[in-house]
């Protein structure tokens, strides 16, 4: 499950192709418009190779931090199709990161150096994970829409330019495709209930309205560099597009089940085909990102232990040859 | 065969405590979800877990052609009391190493267990035996890996999981519990009875523990932890029900 990649920033003040040679440079933005994908010993722009890198490891991250919330709820899932379905869910998002950090590694970052990474804080996950699971209506929000706005940044994503991510995000929405379904049919149940089990639901999208609307990211600045970016089909969309596409096919189904999306201006407009909606609150947003979220803290703390916990493990792995024998005396 | 009512009551008896045990290890490997100590061991103890609650689940269901209530209810509404799991699946997980070791002495007794119960003169039983001898096959091979890998790795692994060991055996030969109904199973050979599995279980699992240079505790240590097969649990177990059942007890009449 991801949102849409953040810009880096920092790299705006030089151009993303200063010191590049200009035929190659030229080559590769010739095999990508012709739609030709890029492998790992290609040559590509050290921008290239950066944003994707970046990309990539946020997008595994969000998989293995997406997994936290909803894994909590394993232990209270009702009944025995619930709890199966949300332990193969939850499975397949760790799943999804073991992928996607094989296909970062592609790009020459080793592993273990996104997860140093991800806990010292240095780089990001979707910041939707920042925000608690209070309850098992929460879980089935989840499981519904922030799959589906990822499977919708997936799929666009899955056309990019750079192969080993694109092939993985292939087999990850056909993985995707089916948490959907699970997550629309806890829904459906929970709004179709007793009224204590619409009330659940209804109160996870109250909670929930917000986080999904942040989960494209912010509106685009069309900058040189975000048109480079889109050329070099890194960025396939803008945020507001996935938004656009995200509103557009979720919204009636979230009507038809009678619920009340907590945004009153929210509307198509049927001249411009556009939906109009109040922007959600973007300094919460910059806030949260940056550490000062209800969640941000525990999550970092949860993955942590679990890699200090974990770490003779995978000592006593690299060190296959060495056999230990117990001392006589 | 078809069963007297007497019979009856203790195949249903030796189910629960079979389905118990699943449900109870499955759930505590479950929430291994998202903390291993690799993303393929997060994945594996998953996989793991969902064999082994899917198959608690079938044999509830078979309860419940017995005449016993609906597989939910029956695993989401009970107390601790009612439960017959052994005490060793129903300790938390604490480091890998007791969850691994655990599993693995789980593991081989599940294995043997229903190697011995694909014989069984009950028909639905042996046919189920045979289905999940096959998928518990791969969580011996799991275990068995993990077991000798790092108990041979180095000093540290080394004394984790002999450290492990010691921690589990009492509770593992807790499985081999007897019951009341054991002579009765045995003479309808429906099932030959924990003596049986215990012994070959032990020398199954002696020579892989010997080549993981672990050592089985002295035999004057052993003191069995009985008493989960008549609904004596350790403290453990009712938060774990409660935690199970707290989105299910809400309303058990909702479709969820």
């Amino acid at each position: 499950m991801y949102g849409n990649a953040q810009i880096d920033e920092k790299q705006k003040s030089k151009s993303l192709t200063e010191g590049e040679d200009p035929d190659k440079l030229a080559e590769f933005e010739a095999r990508i418009t012709g739609g030709e994908k890029i492998e790992p010993k290609d040559w590509m722009p050290k921008a290239y190779r950066k944003q994707l890198i970046r990309m990539i490891e946020q997008h595994a991250h969000s998989e293995i931090i997406g997994a936290l919330p909803e894994g909590t709820w394993i232990t209270r899932a009702p009944g025995f199709r619930r709890k199966l379905a949300l332990m193969a869910k939850v499975q397949d998002e760790v799943g999804h990161g073991q992928l996607l950090y094989s296909a970062a590694e592609t790009l020459g970052k080793t592993r273990e150096d996104m997860l140093n990474d991800l806990i010292s804080g240095k780089s990001k996950y979707s910041n939707v994970f920042n925000y608690p699971a209070m309850t098992w209506g929460d879980t089935a929000i989840i499981a519904w829409l922030i799959d589906a706005g990822a499977i919708i940044n997936q799929v666009t994503n899955s056309k990019g330019s750079y192969g080993p991510y694109c092939r993985a995000l292939e087999r990850i929405c056909s993985e995707e495709s089916f948490h959907l379904k699970y997550g629309h049919d806890n829904v459906v149940y929970l709004a179709t209930g007793t009224p204590q089990q619409r009330e659940l639901v209804q109160d996870a999208l109250n909670r929930w309205w917000q986080p999904i609307m942040h989960f494209h990211g912010p509106p685009d600045k069309m900058s040189e560099h975000t048109v480079v970016l889109m050329k070099w089909k890194v960025k396939m969309a803008t945020n507001d597009e996935m938004r656009q596409r995200f509103l557009d096919e979720y919204v009636p189904k979230i009507w038809d089940l009678g619920l009340t999306i907590p945004d009153p201006k929210l509307k198509k407009n049927e001249s411009t085909g556009e939906w109009e909606y109040t922007e959600p609150d973007w300094e919460e947003f910059k806030r949260v990102i940056n550490g000062d979220g209800p969640c941000n803290k525990e999550r970092l703390q949860v993955r942590r232990w679990a890699e200090e916990r974990g770490a003779w493990v995978r000592r006593a792995l690299m060190r296959a040859e060495q056999k230990y024998t117990v001392p006589l005396a | 065969m078809s069963l007297s009512p007497g019979e009856l009551k203790d195949v249903k008896e030796f189910l629960y405590k079979i389905a118990d045990d699943q449900l109870i290890i499955g759930h505590r490997n479950s929430e291994w979800t998202g903390l291993g100590p690799t993303l393929e061991e997060d994945i594996a103890f998953s996989s793991i877990a969902q064999d082994k609650i899917g198959q608690s689940q079938h044999i509830y269901e078979l309860l419940h052609a017995m005449g016993e209530k609906h597989p939910d209810t029956t695993a989401f509404t009970r107390n601790a009391a009612d439960f017959r799991c052994s005490h060793l699946t129903e300790y938390p997980n604490g480091e890998y190493e007791f969850s691994l070791m655990r599993n693995f002495l789980f593991n081989h007794s599940e294995h043997i267990r229903f190697g011995m119960l694909s014989t069984s003169s009950v028909e639905q039983l042996a046919k189920l035996a045979k289905k999940y001898r096959g998928e518990i096959k791969y969580h011996v091979m799991h275990s068995d890996t993990w077991v000798k890998q790092l108990g041979r790795a180095n000093e540290e692994s080394h004394m984790r999981m002999q450290k492990a060991l010691n921690d589990t055996f009492n509770l593992a030969l807790g499985i081999f519990e007897e019951s009341d109904f054991a002579e009765a199973l045995r003479e309808t050979k429906v099932f030959e009875g924990e003596q049986v599995l215990q012994n070959k279980w032990l020398e199954e699992i002696s020579p892989i523990l010997d080549s993981a240079s672990l050592v089985i505790p002295n035999k004057n240590s052993w003191a069995p932890a009985y008493g989960g097969r008549k609904g004596q649990h350790t403290e453990y177990l009712q938060p774990l029900i409660e935690e199970m059942g707290a989105v299910f007890r809400l309303d058990p009449n909702a479709e969820w």
